[in-house]
């Protein structure tokens, strides 16, 4: 079965790792999802350059920033492109007074961007950083958000000095015959509000810096002030807003998991039917709006697209009456069972699925046999896998590299061990890749979606537990810790929460795929023309829900 | 078909002849005859205010600005997209451009970073113009209310005629929406003046304060800024 593992991956073994990072560990943290070491913020580099050279942890997930009463603390959530299940976690804590720690972006590129998040957002100085700005808040901010002396009420100035007229005389660089270009943050092809300051040499484009922070809603600091067992899971379905659902599980997986909860079968179906729906859905989109990037098309493969996001809509909202934001996991279940009379709901929903083969060959003629299409998406934004992994890149855009990773088969969760799917990954490397990717993975997910049906269908009427028993208010234990991803449709979605004893989280970090996957931007579109830094910004396929949180 | 005779070909040509017959004939022809026509009784002239009929056009006819922030913004897609098809009231060309465009619909979560630029966005659109605004965000805030970095709804920076709340509405409540300005626009009613915080102003003519002071060194005295004063926000 193609869901299980073939590969042989070296099991570091924690004795190992202990050895490894010998006694630069001051002492070892219990999370609770993989062996943590403490380490001198002068260490750094130091105890990363052996854990990624030696152990073979070539993916840095995370980069967690947060404040205790006495001190500041890092932490580098690593895992292995090749075997996710094997973690490790590099705590570095700083002092109150002078929150100074050596950089990893040396050993990791991912935590360039990562680092600069956690000082705009927490405060932490990063030593030897190449560009120590903020990423999120305007740079005029002043204070740190989540930083816990920090006063909301605080009047903030925000300039709009980048809003300078692009054409003017001073854009150009009188000695290079450069021109510098503004794209967004209100722009038709940058999907959201996205602004990306290019350098122009001619049409080719010199430099690219995206400039994220436009839709930055504090999901961060929403989470930490709701109560677990409810108030939290509405937050998830508005980080990637095209395809929902899949959010949910990423932060049911991290709750249940600092809870130890169970989560009945039958749920687990309901999660993974619903999932596949939603993610289709996304790709849809996803889908739609690329054709409208590449070559204008808002009439033919647009509409089509979005004919079909409102079948898989449609029957989404049978299943948890909502049409986006469904709300619809509970920690150790899910809201509803399927919606009566139910063969009414599993008629509606193969018909769907049965139309669909017809559908992708549709878009096959349209889109990805179109010739204007494959001039611009063959050999155009071509990122190669090891940037793609030194940039902490996943889901279909990975995928579309050649790298075989997909957490729903890699660190199997809900029902997805037990089904018949295939992990699809293509070698182009270039824009055409990652939509084909995303075509064929609407295939898989029909796939999932079929055999989830057929299993509720014959589900024994007495055993459709929807969910298990959890006390009315969770307080997990002060102090536990836990880092759990999932599959969304943009890729690895991960949720660090640290309990304090409350009935809310401590803290509670969110690692968007999205964020990680538009850093890539300019290693893509470094010396390739302006249409095909639109191109590829399209075929990321990154929700600003999501990239600023 | 060609092997056909010839005759076959002028033959076709007598119902247009019909018609030119007809069009010529007495009276005016059923088939031109639209309601309006109708409604105007046999004389096609209509007297009316100037000002009455240019609301009417105006109404009948918008040109919505290409204009994505949020999770509403995927709604807004669907609106007018297949389905829902805001077209077909007269309202579904999206502009990209704001200097050709008469409604913003604002959908979704404004921040403080974007505040400015949707205020220069709006402030490029060509008068008269009109401002939908979808969703609780837009409103006030919505789920983040209470968030550092949250607009608390739009009418803090721009005026709104329409208020569409949900989280997202549902592309239905947006046509009920569109609907509900179009008509008040052909009705020739404004939307009251609201108060409105956030300006954008020079930085040098902001009263000097300790934030100010602090900022001093960073900003030019010409740059436009602007001020956000959390603590009397709603
Ligand atoms: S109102 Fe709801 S759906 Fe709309 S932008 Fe705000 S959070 Fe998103």
């Amino acid at each position: 079965m193609s869901t299980e593992l073939e590969r042989t991956v070296p099991v570091t073994e924690e004795a190992e790792l202990e050895r490894l990072v010998g006694d630069r560990a001051l002492s070892t943290d219990d999370h609770k999802n993989a062996p943590a070491f403490v380490v001198r913020p002068d260490a750094v580099q130091d105890v990363l350059f052996d854990l990624r050279d030696e152990a073979g942890f070539d993916h840095l997930s995370c980069v967690t920033a947060q404040q205790y009463e006495d001190r500041y603390e890092t932490i580098y959530h690593l895992k292995k492109y090749d075997d996710p299940t094997q973690e490790v976690s590099v705590v570095v804590p700083t002092s109150t007074d002078e929150p100074v720690s050596q950089t990893a972006e040396p050993v990791y590129r991912s935590a360039d961007w990562g680092e600069r998040e956690a000082f705009d957002l927490v405060g932490i100085d990063y030593e030897g950083h190449p560009d120590p700005r903020r990423i999120l808040l305007p740079e005029t901010w002043q204070g740190h958000p989540l930083d816990l002396s920090y006063d909301q009420d605080k009047p903030q100035l925000v300039t709009l000095a980048e809003h300078a007229n692009p054409l003017q005389e001073d854009h150009r660089d009188a000695e290079t015959d450069t021109m510098f270009l503004n794209i967004g943050p209100h722009h038709p092809a940058t999907h959201g509000v996205l602004h990306v300051k290019t350098v122009l040499d001619g049409e080719t484009v010199a430099d690219v810096e995206p400039d994220i922070g436009y839709l930055h809603r504090c999901e961060e600091q929403m989470c930490e002030q709701g109560t677990y067992r409810h108030q939290i899971m509405p937050y998830p379905d508005r980080w990637d807003y095209t395809a929902n659902m899949p959010n949910e599980w990423a932060y049911a997986r991290a709750a249940e998991d600092l809870a130890d909860l169970e989560v009945p079968d039958y749920a687990q179906v309901l999660r993974t039917m619903g999932c596949e729906l939603s993610r289709m859905a996304g790709h849809f989109l996803a889908l739609g709006t690329f054709a409208l990037d590449v070559f204008g098309d808002f009439t033919a493969i647009f509409q089509y697209a979005f004919r079909d996001r409102e079948l898989a809509q449609d029957i989404l909202e049978d299943l948890t009456g909502q049409r986006m934001m469904y709300n619809y996991f509970r920690l150790g279940g899910v809201a509803w069972d399927v919606p009566e009379p139910r063969e009414e709901f599993f008629e509606k929903t193969r018909d769907f699925l049965d139309g669909l083969p017809t559908k992708v060959e549709e878009y096959d003629d349209l889109l990805t046999g179109n010739e204007v299409f494959q001039i611009r998406c063959v050999d155009t934004g071509i990122l190669e896998p090891e940037i793609a992994k030194q940039y902490g890149c996943t889901g279909p855009v990975a995928r579309g590299s050649g790298i075989d990773y997909d957490l729903r088969r890699d660190d199997p969760y809900g029902y997805y061990p037990e089904l018949e799917w295939d992990v699809v990954t293509e070698d182009g490397k270039d824009n055409y890749s990652r939509v084909l990717v995303r075509m064929q993975e609407v295939e898989q997910s029909a796939k999932i979606v079929e055999q989830c049906i057929d299993l509720l269908e014959e589900w024994p009427e007495d055993d459709r537990e929807i969910q298990s028993n959890v006390p009315r208010t969770l307080k997990p234990d002060p102090g536990t810790e836990t880092y759990k991803a999932v599959e969304n449709a943009k890729g690895e979605l991960g949720i660090y929460i640290r309990a304090d004893g409350t009935d809310t989280p401590g803290r509670f970090k969110i690692r968007s795929p999205c964020f990680h996957n538009l850093s890539t931007l300019a290693e893509m579109s470094q010396g390739e023309y302006v249409p095909d830094l639109v191109a590829s910004l399209g075929s990321l396929d990154v929700i600003l829900g999501e990239v600023d949180r | 078909m060609s092997n056909q005779p010839r005759q076959a070909i002028h033959d076709s040509t007598a119902p247009s002849t019909d018609t030119r017959d007809s069009r010529m004939g007495e009276g005016v022809d059923d088939r031109f005859n639209s309601r309006l026509r109708e409604a105007f009784g046999s004389t096609p002239f209509i007297l009316t205010k100037f000002d009455k009929f240019m609301n009417w056009v105006r109404g009948s006819s918008m040109f919505m600005l290409q204009f994505g922030i949020a999770c509403c913004s995927i709604e807004m897609m669907h609106t007018y997209a297949i389905k829902h098809d805001l077209d077909r009231f007269g309202a579904g060309v999206p502009r990209a451009s704001p200097r050709q465009a008469d409604v913003i619909i604002v959908p979704g979560t404004i921040v403080s970073k974007f505040g400015p630029r949707m205020k220069r966005v709006y402030d490029q659109m060509p008068e008269p113009k009109f401002v939908v605004g979808m969703g609780s965000c837009t409103i006030s805030g919505g789920p983040f209310q209470e968030g550092y970095n949250v607009v608390k709804g739009a009418e803090e920076i721009i005026p709104v005629d329409i208020h569409v709340p949900g989280c997202p509405p549902r592309p239905e409540a947006l046509i009920y929406g569109v609907a509900k300005l179009q008509e008040r626009v052909a009705n020739g009613e404004t939307s009251p003046v609201v108060v409105k915080p956030y300006e954008l102003e020079e930085f040098g003519d902001l009263p000097r304060d300790e934030l100010i002071d602090k900022l001093a060194a960073e900003i030019d005295e010409e740059d436009l800024v602007m001020r956000y004063n959390w603590a009397d926000s709603p």
